[in-house]
């Protein structure tokens, strides 16, 4: 019965959305018709969460009539995964997708602000037909609601892999991303169609990119951070085409950020800013393709099903026709405002633009290239971490360069020579870092300057906070706490970038490991530290058994304790590790468990000792409170009515 | 079998005593990807033919092949697939272009946008910008 509740409103959820679209793009001089538009969007937002519920509704009581609950989950799973579960495949996460581009449409219908009537219905219009497109591909390719007949006694049971409180929140900060930037699309969609991007439109575009952006951020720190810590190889970053999937909306959604802010400022790179936001959501459909064609041999892919590959791509195929045709037809006639001068915050920022989307480009010929070869019959070739290091990593750093000067420089004509004496000081750190590293590693040349721009952009920040402090008026904590919000959001996101950027590259150059055949009671000295096998043991988890090995570190005389195990679960073939994490402030020593050798008592014990890699999750957590405190200080401008 | 090559490979690499060739085996590997996993560079996977494939750079740098040798003597054996660097050849020639080239028409969209007319009005203050 729940189940048909669920197909029922996801059903009923598309209508609306469809009669949203409808009414919302020919509502555009006639006022009760998007007022009707925007009520439908209200209506199926609500209609597509009882659906959604109904969902997690059928996964909480394991119920195994129903097909995606059957394949994905298992009535022994802790509640959190049955939760999660709705959304840790394919079927459920389509329909999140729906649900969240119907809250959005919602969202969107219910702040006018001050956007025309007629840009403002074609955009909730706009919105309700992604809405609709998205329930579609849900509904006819991948009914999360769809019954199995006979119903199995058991699930499944969810990827073991996936059974992580990081990965539970992965999937919808993603998402929450992927679907933010449907409504830059629209908006872009809607000033295209209505052949005017004013200010007042880029005003309104502006806090949905930073929320996009925000948690894109969220969702790719978390998707690393569970790399990090549950593939057991140490990594954080592999330019696999699945993370590249993610990486390239987050950087046009960063270019789109800052794009927005020059035209809502100056009104001028209007059609650029509209060209980013059509890119950003084809970028973002791009990603779901990759992710759920299964076209890409890579650890993500588990969905494989070449009929929903190619529907995804009629729809971005859809989604990008239309865009790119009405920008093509509309562009060169929307009214565009001087440019600007060579030395000044908006070129500046057209820099950062340039820096971003060329970043975005190269990620995406980087993935597809292999795509490309094959098709046309050139064999099988890989593109990985030496093709992106090498060309992703200089383009960064170039714009990294530049980055502190962005803040330091005013509108319309800045004082290049006045900023950079301000941040001379900065400059000189820099320099040192670079100098102290180059000695201390023996003349490695690329961790030296990759340090030396981290430095550069925390000091950089810093220095910009500290100019806006000596404005103001009073005593140091005063001056503080008046300085704007908009100071503090963007000082966090570039010293966060430039915090990420300290632990990338410590983590990359300098990064140990080693294997060890150790017995109970034996010893290795790793990096300073001895680490002593003490027990290994069994134990009993909820849905899993594992094996644990405890160690004592040693190290400067002080001593700890750590553990790191490796877990079976009965319904999963492979054993997943658990490795043990011990943080210190220079870095973390990192466990992992291996095999045990054959009539020994010994066990594999792999040792890895990763620099200063907590900067990076910190880097990317700064960022993301940069986004957040950015969309705070948009809503309190909005209140103040500024 | 499998076991004991893990165990051989993990309990007893045959690391290379000067510390510059480890390094240059250890990039390597970091480059060469496994043929049995997915997406995953040999110096981190755990499979037996990994194992064995580290065992080959290492012996290949001790016998004294450059960098580039042991790639194509990898690349001879198990075809390009197994180079996370693409070579450059005809079929890749356009991947390796296209990032100077998004950089030139990256150029050329910035003059030209800039040239459209430029700015001359007096100078805002960065405060006025914040507001």
């Amino acid at each position: 019965m729940i189940a048909e509740i669920g197909a029922f409103t996801a059903m009923l959820a598309l209508a609306l959305s469809l009669a949203q679209g409808l009414l919302g793009l020919t509502g555009a001089r006639n006022e009760p018709r998007a007022g009707a538009a925007a009520a439908l969007a209200q209506s199926s937002a609500w209609i597509a969460a009882i659906s959604f519920a109904c969902l997690i509704a059928l996964f909480v009581r394991s119920d195994f009539t129903v097909a995606a609950v059957a394949a994905n989950s298992h009535v022994d799973k802790p509640l959190l995964y049955k939760i999660a579960g709705a959304w840790g495949n394919h079927e459920g996460s389509m329909l999140l997708w729906s649900f969240v581009s119907a809250v959005f449409g919602a969202v969107l219908a219910s702040t006018r602000g001050a956007q025309t009537q007629s840009l403002w219905a074609r955009g909730v219009g706009v919105q309700g037909l992604v809405t609709a497109g998205a329930l579609i591909y849900t509904l006819f390719l991948s009914n999360p609601f769809a019954r199995l007949d006979p119903a199995p006694m058991q699930g499944s049971g969810l990827n073991p892999l996936l059974q992580d409180p990081a990965l539970a929140a992965h999937p919808p900060l993603l998402y929450l991303g992927y679907v933010g930037l449907s409504v830059p699309f629209s908006l872009a969609i809607a000033a295209l169609i209505e052949g005017k991007a004013d200010q007042a439109w880029a005003k309104a575009l502006r806090p949905w990119t930073l929320a996009a952006w925000t948690f894109l951020t969220l969702g790719i720190g978390l998707g690393s951070y569970w790399a990090y810590y549950e593939l057991g190889w140490g990594g954080w970053w592999f330019w696999d085409p699945v993370e590249n999937a993610s990486f390239m909306p987050w950087l046009v959604a960063g270019a789109l950020v800052h794009s927005a802010i020059v035209t809502e400022r100056r009104g001028s790179i209007a059609s650029w800013t509209i060209l980013l936001a059509i890119m950003g959501f084809g970028l973002a459909l791009l990603g779901t393709f990759l992710v759920r064609s299964g076209v890409l041999t890579s650890v993500h892919a588990f969905a494989v099903d070449p009929r929903r590959g190619i529907a995804v791509l009629v729809l971005l195929a859809v989604a990008l026709g239309i865009g790119f045709t009405l920008y093509a037809l509309r562009a060169p006639k929307l009214a565009q405002p001087a440019g600007f001068a060579a030395v000044s915050r908006e070129s500046m920022l057209v820099w950062n633009n340039f820096g971003l989307a060329i970043a975005a480009g190269v990620v995406l010929i980087g993935t597809l290239y292999p795509l490309l070869v094959e098709a046309l019959g050139g064999g099988l070739i890989s593109v990985g971490p030496p093709f992106f290091n090498m060309t992703v990593a200089p383009l960064l750093g170039a714009l990294f360069l530049i980055l502190p000067f962005g803040p330091m420089l005013s509108w319309r004509v800045g004082d290049i020579a006045a900023s950079a004496k301000k941040l001379a000081p900065a400059a000189l750190l820099a320099l040192a870092t670079m100098i102290i590293t180059l000695v201390l590693s023996q003349w490695r040349a690329i961790p030296a300057i990759g340090l030396a721009l981290g430095v550069w952009l925390i000091a950089g920040g810093l220095v910009y906070v500290w100019t806006r402090v000596q404005r103001g008026e009073g005593r140091m904590l005063r001056k503080l706490a008046l300085l704007p919000l908009a100071v503090w959001s963007m000082s966090a996101a570039h010293i966060g970038a430039g915090v990420l950027t300290l632990g990338a590259v410590a983590e990359t150059a300098f990064r140990r490991e080693q294997a060890a055949l150790l017995n109970p009671g034996e010893s290795v000295d790793f990096v300073g530290r001895r680490v002593t096998l003490l027990e290994v043991g069994e134990a009993e988890g909820p849905n899993y058994s594992s094996t644990r090995a405890n160690f004592r570190i040693e190290r400067d005389g002080a001593v700890q304790r750590m553990s790191a195990e490796r877990r079976f679960y009965p319904t999963s073939p492979m054993p997943t590790t658990e490795v043990g994490i011990l943080s210190s402030i220079d870095g973390d020593l990192y466990v992992a468990l291996g095999d045990a050798a054959r009539g020994e008592s010994a066990w594999t014990v792999r040792l890895y000792y990763n620099p200063l890699v907590h900067l990076i999750f910190i880097g990317a957590i700064m960022m993301a409170l940069g986004g957040a405190l950015s969309l705070l200080a948009l809503a309190r401008r909005k209140r103040s009515g500024a | 079998m499998s076991l004991l090559a893990i165990l051989v490979a993990a309990a007893a690499p045959a690391v290379l005593g000067d510390p510059a060739q480890e390094a240059r085996a250890h990039s390597l590997q970091m480059e060469i990807r496994c043929v049995q996993c997915e997406n995953e560079p040999i110096a981190q996977s755990t499979s037996e033919i990994a194992a064995d494939m580290r065992t080959l750079v290492r012996e290949r740098i001790a016998a004294g092949d450059s960098d580039s040798e042991i790639r194509d003597f990898f690349r001879e054996r198990y075809g390009d697939f197994v180079l996370f660097r693409p070579p450059f050849d005809a079929r890749t020639w356009v991947l390796w272009a296209a990032p100077a080239l998004f950089v030139l028409l990256g150029l050329w969209a910035v003059f030209t946008m800039r040239r459209r007319g430029a700015a001359d009005a007096p100078a805002f203050t960065p405060e006025e910008g914040d507001r």
